[in-house]
């Protein structure tokens, strides 16, 4: 009854958002997706050179690299932050004086973007290196470590709310139980407490894979790539250039061929990043269905 | 008995103290933007740790100068960012609880496959549409501080409509009824009935929406005509990422005019924001 009413107002609730939304979304996705099988310059004068782009992405050492530095990247950063996350709420939830405050100043750093906070710590990093004669875009070690320690400080709370929620809603009875079942701290922690929050560190797990492989802005503020290495061959590498940023490096490259390259690399980028994302909402489904 | 609980108490203070003392370094990076937003640019790099004393102070020499670095206006793209965050998240909070609340009403196929849509581009890195969209943007000047809004919408409306939708399922239907039996047409019953019971989600959704465009740097750096309008973060990047002598100090103090209202937001927002957010991780 109600449904046949409103059926009729579609062009006001959905027409909004649907005109939005293609322009938006749906035909930058339909025309990229065309264009990553081309050549061109501007798109009005595209040609169509079939799987030539996608060829040249996958020799581009550049790119190979990226995928690497990422990934290596993206594990170290997930292991450190979710630790780390994980024991700063542990601390948090056991009624601590000050928690609250302390709630609010491991949170603060998520609410300046990334590109101000690699600034921050580019002057930072800088401050202390020029000490020893050196500096964040000389070596490619210090831009590595000086990423992660970056996204720490700003993913740490952020995970941290989200791990705070999960061990409040552990079952305090359960935990009753344990210490009067003559439990101790570790074993209540490992038994019967990490098991509770198995759905929070799933989420956070995807969240900081997810985050990672997507990474931009801290890396382009922090060292944009620096330094570069030239090969054997000639070709030059940004040694601590990410997925993200190659594929826009590429993008502003002047050979006839770059635009096309840098495209099908966007849509390698999509579907390794969907690949992990679908996996996640599988995955977190599944598990809510368990619960 | 009484000894294990004054034990106790002693760990929790230890406890406190370590997170205290973790707690100074977290803000250290703050208090380093603060000091060398007052400092002379060349000692910057060799100082950067000392306060700014002596030979070292440059007073408010440094804002001053801030204001028209880089050849454009600061106060300009402050400007300019308030207005796109302003009519963007105003945008997205009403376009996509609208859709979503239809969406979440009426059994089509059509709304079966805008909703798969929607998640599905949750997924979908910027960089795969970068070049196409500021193209597309482009081509329907969408590329001004008051027509940006659209692309945002656009790109944005993903995430905002999975919570809307996943709130408004949770609604039962029979509020809904009531409201259309005493004579409610669908447009009045959804501003006057559901709209409220929105509303914390609409806060989340909100939260979110501000924390993402107020930030974002890469999508309006590729739409917008950078000529005419820079964003603050897209003005930061362009300082530093210029070639030539960049001045320090007056970076920071840019910087440290850049990040004051967004401490201000958030110490005056924080349990939304922390809901807000831990709302959308799980959900998302």
């Amino acid at each position: 009854m109600i449904q046949a009413s409103t059926r009729r107002w579609w062009p006001l609730f959905l027409g909004p958002v649907v005109v939005a939304f293609v322009i938006g979304f749906v035909w930058p996705f339909i025309q990229g997706i065309y264009l990553s099988f081309c050549q061109f310059k501007l798109i009005a004068d595209a040609k169509p050179i079939g799987f030539g782009n996608y060829i040249r992405a996958f020799k581009d050492a550049s790119f190979t690299h990226a995928f690497w530095y990422t990934t290596l990247y993206t594990v170290v950063s997930l292991i450190l932050i979710n630790v780390l996350a994980f024991a700063v709420a542990y601390a948090l939830t056991q009624n601590i004086k000050g928690s609250n405050l302390f709630r609010t100043v491991f949170f603060m750093p998520n609410l300046i973007g990334g590109i101000v906070l690699g600034h921050i710590w580019s002057m930072i990093f800088d401050g202390i290196l020029s000490k020893f004669g050196t500096s964040i875009v000389m070596d490619s070690k210090y831009g590595f470590w000086g990423l992660i320690i970056l996204m720490c400080w700003q993913q740490i709370g952020y995970m941290m709310i989200i791990y705070i929620a999960g061990l409040q809603a552990v079952p305090e009875d359960m935990l009753e139980a344990a210490r009067i079942d003559g439990a101790t701290k570790a074993q209540t922690l490992f038994r019967v407490t990490i098991p509770n929050v198995m759905p929070s560190i799933t989420i956070c797990t995807f969240l900081s894979l997810t985050n990672g492989f997507k990474l931009f802005d801290q890396n382009l503020a922090l060292t944009a790539g620096q330094p570069i290495l030239t090969q054997p061959g000639g070709t030059a590498i940004k040694t601590t250039e990410m997925l993200a940023l190659n594929i826009f490096t590429t993008y502003n490259n002047s050979s006839a061929n770059a635009h096309g390259t840098a495209q099908a690399k966007a849509v390698i980028f999509f579907v390794l990043v969907a690949g992990l994302g679908l996996a996640q909402l599988a995955f977190t489904r599944k598990k809510e269905v368990q619960q | 008995m009484n000894g294990s609980l004054t034990k106790e108490r002693r760990n929790k203070m230890i406890l406190s103290v370590i997170l205290g003392i973790v707690c100074v370094i977290y803000v250290l990076p703050v208090l380093a933007v603060l000091i060398n937003s007052f400092k002379l640019n060349t000692f910057v790099k060799t100082d950067t740790f000392a306060l700014p004393t002596g030979e070292m102070w440059a007073g408010i020499d440094n804002f001053v100068k801030g204001m028209t670095f880089g050849n454009y206006p600061f106060w300009n793209s402050v400007k300019y960012s308030v207005v796109i965050t302003v009519l963007s998240t105003a945008l997205i909070l009403v376009g996509t609880s609208m859709a979503a609340w239809y969406i979440a009403r009426v059994n089509s196929i059509f709304c079966k496959a805008l909703y798969f849509l929607c998640v599905f581009s949750m997924v979908v890195p910027f960089q795969m549409v970068m070049f196409t969209l500021s193209n597309t943007a482009d081509r329907l000047k969408l590329n001004t501080p008051w027509t940006i809004p659209v692309v945002y919408l656009g790109f944005g409306a993903g995430l905002a409509i999975f919570m809307f939708v996943g709130f408004v399922k949770s609604i039962p239907l029979e509020i809904e009824e009531a409201a259309a039996i005493d004579g409610c047409g669908p447009v009045r019953t959804f501003f006057t009935v559901v709209v409220p019971m929105l509303k914390p989600t609409m806060i989340s959704v909100g939260i979110l929406e501000i924390m993402w465009v107020w930030n974002d740097y890469l999508l309006p750096y590729l739409v917008l005509d950078l000529e005419k309008y820079r964003t603050i973060t897209i003005h930061i990047q362009y300082l530093k990422g210029s070639y030539g002598t960049v001045d320090l100090g007056a970076t920071m103090a840019l910087i440290l005019l850049a990040i004051i209202p967004v401490i201000i937001f958030y110490l005056a927002c924080q349990k939304h924001i922390i809901k807000g957010v831990a709302a959308g991780a799980v959900k998302g």
